[in-house]
């Protein structure tokens, strides 16, 4: 221990060793592992909203391209609301922005929300079916086939999203599903790294129209030639009187759309962790506390032999600061283990399944890292204050 | 000092053993504090995410079993004929029938969401007659085929008055929409849902036709009937889905709380999580006071093998532990649970239209008791079994 360096003492301000820190919480294992344990659940609910919200943004924003927009009807906020005729697509596609390979890249689409059924809870939630024609799966870079194979054109055949064909019966390669008063043949599946695309099934854009009876499509995907003509092809369709339509840049698009959630799943949760932090802050208050309480005396040895206040001051704060990074290590290490699991629910904005999970980022380790020290801090600064506040004589008598 | 009392006797003073706990308590003031305010935030927190979770099915609690709900089979967004409900209303066992179609428009701005949904008002009010409207408001709203009423809650929440201009933009129905405000409906009971506006179904048609705008004309989102014995909805909603069954638009029809928890259902991975992270808080809360009593009965080892050696038997020693604990725990509890309500209020004045109806219920405050108790017994658990085991030689040895 700290003891036998007294020689040195008398000159400079002696630190007391981390290691005389880092032992006191060895001794009082007990004490230590249920207050780390509480510091670990805060930052275990902390992280993991981070990490969901994380997860949420990654998912939606990697849904769009950077030289891919979305032409939707004003004031439609979703895909699914907007409606667009044949004639102001054919207007769109003629735009001098859009990227052409013999025939202009413009996906016209038809979304439509289906009720299937869930596998985990027999019950039912809406489905984006989107519906695509030949130019669609090409302006879609990151979408891969994993199994069987694409859709033939003018069938009534769909390939499903890995995370729908995870959630939603009736979803393997061979089965079928009914909506629309047709069955609609399983007969690939998709990977689109874990994107918004992942949770929809996609069909025949001409077929999806008649068995809906629909004349109009939802939306247009145009394909830039360059990126930097974003501005100009939202303004030309803008201004142009015949189109009352709108465009943005797709990721601006499903950014918008992850925003009530996200800010939801924000809010919620990180109000939940201040409140659970005070029950974690005061933990370590209490523990605190008490490791001065009984260290009384030793505290006394210590100034006798030449420590001087803020070292005792250090000392404890840096055992508070120990013990909050244990549980903030803990409770990062159970959160990780969280980006296992997949989250699905209902977007509040597309009122559709959503599946996404919880991603890691270094901001998220150091941020939760920073909170547990935060908590330690606060809780050990009264007691260490106190400690160092604590006269020789006193402390030594109290041995 | 309060020690132990020799003047304690068999039955003799109960009040003794009470005075006993309370100033045992009060010993480490600072510690009982700190563990009495971390019990309490503990208490609060788990209190009100019970009743975020509570407020998420307030909607289908609300929602009667005597009335059925008919959608298109495939999901929401499709709307019916609304020449389907003649047929609909002369189904044996149905006693009345209106309709009601999703408007989705935005007042100013987006953030300012509330429900609008174009009915046909005379049947609508009708069948709702939990929305209490004044008969002069009444006459008022059916007579002029502009105008709308909306919600108490809502007409507080955005200042509306009667006589006001409402204008809404459409996301669905593209253009700008303005309604006259004819009446402020009050709910029937707290629970009723007064956040809504409702407009003439034959307002919203005829203008789909003049404006020209290809929205399916003459079509509804959902049928609406009441049954004039509950007991026949299932008989009754087979019997409406018959009649439509192998046409072009298909019909689900289910009662009203299923059709409101199947929406309570598309988000429950958010419940799921809310109620997890409930029980989390109060985990952390028993490390916490496990913590405290572990400290405190380490504290008092000589004590405890004092009362034995006075003749206290084990069990009443242990018994002490007990108490004290609990104590504790039902003084925080207690005063999270009264903290529950305010808290509440404050909750939902600041989340605003989030939750229709927030409110505390009794269940929730036991629930919040018996957490209290769960706690204190938990905390009380191994200290209390080490006092009962000490032995009065190596206790007394400890000071």
């Amino acid at each position: 221990m700290a003891c036998g360096r007294s020689s040195t003492v008398a000159t400079t301000l002696l630190a007391v060793p981390l290691r005389y820190s880092l032992r006191n919480l060895w001794v009082r294992r007990l004490t230590t592992v249920l207050t780390a344990l509480g510091m670990a659940l805060v930052v275990y609910v902390f992280a993991a909203v981070l990490m969901l919200d994380a997860g949420l943004r990654e998912t939606l924003v990697g849904t769009g391209e950077v030289d891919n927009m979305v032409v939707i009807r004003k004031g439609s906020a979703t895909e699914v609301q907007s409606s667009i005729d044949r004639g102001q697509a054919n207007i769109v596609s003629q735009m001098p922005q859009v990227a052409s390979d013999i025939e202009p890249l413009v996906s016209r689409e038809t979304v439509v929300l289906v009720n299937l059924k869930k596998i985990a809870t027999g019950r039912p939630s809406n489905v984006v079916v989107r519906g695509l024609d030949a130019q669609g799966a090409g302006l879609r870079r990151q979408v891969q086939l994993i199994e069987g194979r694409m859709f033939r054109p003018g069938s009534n055949e769909v390939i499903v999203g890995k995370a729908s064909a995870g959630q939603f019966q009736n979803m393997a390669l061979g089965e079928s599903l009914r909506f629309g008063g047709r069955d609609w043949q399983v007969v690939g599946q998709f990977e689109a790294g874990r994107s918004g695309f992942d949770s929809e099934v996609w069909a025949d854009g001409e077929i999806l129209m008649q068995s809906f009876r629909r004349v109009t499509y939802s939306s247009l995907v145009v394909r830039l030639s360059d990126p930097s003509q974003a501005a100009a092809f939202a303004a030309s369709v803008e201004d142009d009187p015949r189109l009352p339509l709108q465009a943005k840049s797709e990721r601006a698009y499903y950014e918008e759309q992850s925003e009530t959630l996200s800010r939801f799943i924000r809010i919620l949760g990180l109000s939940l962790t201040v409140i659970f932090s005070i029950g974690a802050v005061i933990g370590a208050t209490i523990t605190m506390q008490a490791a001065v309480a009984t260290r009384t005396a030793e505290i006394g040895t210590l100034r006798a032999l030449g420590f001087q206040r803020p070292s005792i001051l250090m000392a404890f704060l840096a055992e508070a600061v120990f013990l909050s990074l244990v549980g903030g290590v803990v409770g990062l290490g159970l959160a990780s283990l969280m980006q296992l699991t997949e989250f699905s629910t209902t977007n509040f904005q597309s009122f559709a399944e959503l599946s996404f999970g919880f991603s890691l980022t270094p901001t998220i380790i150091i941020q939760s890292l920073v909170f547990a020290m935060f908590m330690g801090i606060l809780g050990g600064m009264l007691p260490a204050i106190r400690a160092a506040r604590l006269s020789i004589v006193e402390a030594l008598r109290a041995a | 000092m309060p020690g132990p009392s020799c003047t304690w006797r068999k039955g003799g003073s109960k009040m003794l053993v009470a005075r006993l706990l309370f100033l045992n308590i009060w010993r480490n003031r600072t510690r009982s504090i700190l563990t009495f305010v971390g019990l309490m935030v503990a208490v609060l927190a788990f209190g009100l995410l019970s009743t975020v979770v509570q407020a998420w099915y307030a909607g289908a609690e609300a929602a009667s079993q005597a009335r059925l709900i008919t959608r298109s089979s495939i999901s929401l967004i499709f709307p019916l004929p609304a020449s389907y409900g003649e047929r609909i209303r002369h189904i044996d066992g149905v006693d009345q029938m209106t309709y009601s179609r999703w408007f989705g428009g935005i007042y100013k701005d987006t953030r300012n969401f509330f429900p609008q949904f174009a009915v046909d008002p005379p049947t609508y009010f009708a069948i709702y007659s939990e929305y209490r409207l004044s008969e002069e408001a009444r006459q008022a709203f059916y007579r002029d085929r502009r105008s709308a009423v909306v919600g108490r809650r809502l007409a507080e929440e955005h200042g509306f008055q009667v006589g006001d201009m409402v204008t809404l933009k459409g996301q669905i129905f593209p253009g700008q929409w303005e309604f006259l405000i004819a009446g402020i409906y009050d709910g029937a009971e707290e629970k009723t849902d007064t956040g809504k506006m409702y407009f003439h179904w034959a307002y919203l048609n005829e203008e789909l036709k003049r404006r020209r705008i290809s929205r399916d004309p003459d079509s509804v989102g959902v049928f609406i009937t009441s049954l004039a014995d509950a007991s026949r909805a299932a008989e009754v909603s087979l019997a409406i889905d018959g009649l439509f069954l192998n046409s072009p638009k298909e019909t689900l029809t289910e009662t009203e709380q299923a059709f409101q928890l199947g929406f309570v259902a598309m988000t429950e991975a958010i419940v799921v999580a809310i109620r997890a992270v409930s029980f989390v808080v109060i985990l952390i809360i028993m490390a916490v006071m496990a913590n405290t009593m572990s400290m405190t009965a380490r504290e008092r080892t000589s004590e405890y093998a004092t009362l034995k050696a006075l003749g206290f038997s084990p069990r009443f020693v242990a018994g002490l532990v007990v108490g004290e604990s609990m104590l504790l725990a039902v003084l925080g509890g207690l005063a999270g649970l009264l903290a529950t309500y305010p808290a509440a209020w404050a909750f939902q004045a600041s989340t605003g239209n989030l939750f229709r109806h927030f409110a505390v219920s009794p269940d929730t405050s036991l629930m919040q008791l018996w957490a209290a108790l769960a706690t204190g017994l938990v905390a009380a658990f191994f200290p209390a079994l080490r006092a009962y085991r000490i032995r009065i030689v190596d206790g007394l040895r400890a000071i």
